[in-house]
């Protein structure tokens, strides 16, 4: 789907360019992309390294194992494939958490880190596992508590109430990731996942069964 | 309830980074400078990874912004929103969110700015905005740095529980603040 998405922008970008007589912005915005692409990264790498080295210090104090033991049952529901004294588990949980609290900076490098970890689960190192896909979106639809970007604009353009859409965006965010965990299930179940060895394709199949029974959310 | 929260996010990194470090030391005699060396070590190599997957993304985005395909394909999908009886002023926004964290905000603001920040529309656009993330970064950053080509389903989530965050938003302040 990516790669039809990716596909799709471009060819249409320079046929719809063709007919407005566009081309020379569309040329120019390619390398504007490129350039924000380049830059968007150096800037994840002041973050990355220094959030890692923190998580680094917590996991060897052995705290992301104890935030693992508290809000491990949840986890364990929405990752019923990971072992489960995993380090993957407690990374999770520390890149959910500071999604809840609206740690964007924090946030991004303790998912990839999940990620790499969710990675070593991984028998084909190409192709996303149905739990690094539930990862994702919980990502993508990101449970945040104050959006607190949004507040500080509408306090500057003058709003009587800037909180006033907390209320609002908390019950939206909530919805969201009601339909991602739901629609992540729907697919983990619909889709066996393609070029695993037999013996994990039946323990994948027999998963969702068990956990089937149980409510989600 | 506000100035409650806002100062309790102001606290919260600098509780966090001074309260690892030292329950680490205090607690389990975990040399703290060296395992923060050794830990952050891994963070450049990430971020680098990372660069040919959103250089691909954010081109691809960039171009089809400037083109002005995007704006054909609101044109498309205009009446429809009319129809409904929902401000079709949001309706940018909905295709935007999904693909730029950078453009959705400037379009919000814009929104904010011309229709006021009390005004339905501003309400819509600001809980849109805080609502979801920017599927396609996500899913480019996070899969990117691990090395992950194919994304199976993940994208097909991401999209949809932004389709119905969307509306979701819509509804919800409609009804709210209607």
């Amino acid at each position: 789907m990516v790669n039809w998405i990716w596909l799709f922008f471009i060819v249409a970008s320079v046929v719809v360019a063709a007919i407005t007589g566009k081309m020379d912005a569309v040329t120019q915005a390619a390398f504007e992309g490129a350039k924000s692409g380049v830059t968007v990264s150096f800037g994840l790498i002041s973050i990355m390294v220094f959030w890692l080295g923190m998580m680094r210090i917590a996991e060897d104090a052995g705290l992301l194992q104890t935030l693992a033991r508290l809000l491990g049952p949840i986890v364990r529901k929405l990752f019923p494939d990971v072992p489960r004294n995993h380090p993957a588990i407690g990374y999770i949980m520390s890149n959910l958490s500071a999604n809840l609290f609206g740690l964007g900076n924090a946030a991004t490098p303790m998912g990839i880190k999940a990620m790499q970890e969710l990675q070593k689960l991984n028998p084909d190192p190409t192709t996303a596992t149905p739990a690094m896909c539930t990862l994702l979106a919980l990502n993508t639809s990101s449970i945040t508590i104050i959006p607190t970007t949004l507040i500080a604009i509408r306090m500057n353009y003058g709003s009587a109430n800037p909180a006033e859409i907390i209320g609002t965006t908390l019950a939206a965010t909530f919805v969201a990731t009601s339909a991602a965990i739901l629609a992540d299930r729907w697919y983990r179940r619909k889709s066996p996942p393609p070029a695993v060895p037999p013996s994990l394709k039946t323990n994948m199949k027999a998963s969702p069964h068990a956990a089937g029974g149980e409510p989600i959310v | 309830m506000y100035n409650l929260f806002s100062s309790l996010s102001a606290w919260m990194i600098p509780a966090i980074i001074v309260f690892i470090p030292l329950y680490a030391a205090l607690r389990r005699k975990v040399p703290v400078y060296e395992t923060f060396v050794e830990g952050a070590k891994d963070g450049f190599g990430t971020a680098i990874n990372i660069i040919p997957h959103l250089v691909g993304m954010m081109v691809a985005i960039s171009m089809f912004r400037s083109s002005g395909a995007l704006e054909l394909m609101l044109s498309a999908v205009r009446p429809l929103f009319d129809w409904l009886g929902i401000p079709s002023e949001v309706l940018p926004l909905g295709i935007l969110r999904p693909l730029t964290g950078a453009g959705s905000l400037a379009f919000t603001t814009d929104l904010i700015q011309t229709f006021g920040p009390d005004s339905m529309i501003g309400r819509i656009a600001s809980t849109i905005q805080g609502s979801t993330d920017t599927t396609l970064y996500v899913l480019t950053v996070y899969f990117g740095a691990v090395g992950i080509r194919k994304s199976r389903y993940a994208l097909k989530v991401g999209l949809f529980s932004d389709l119905v965050g969307f509306f979701a938003a819509i509804l919800i302040c409609l009804y709210i603040f209607g």
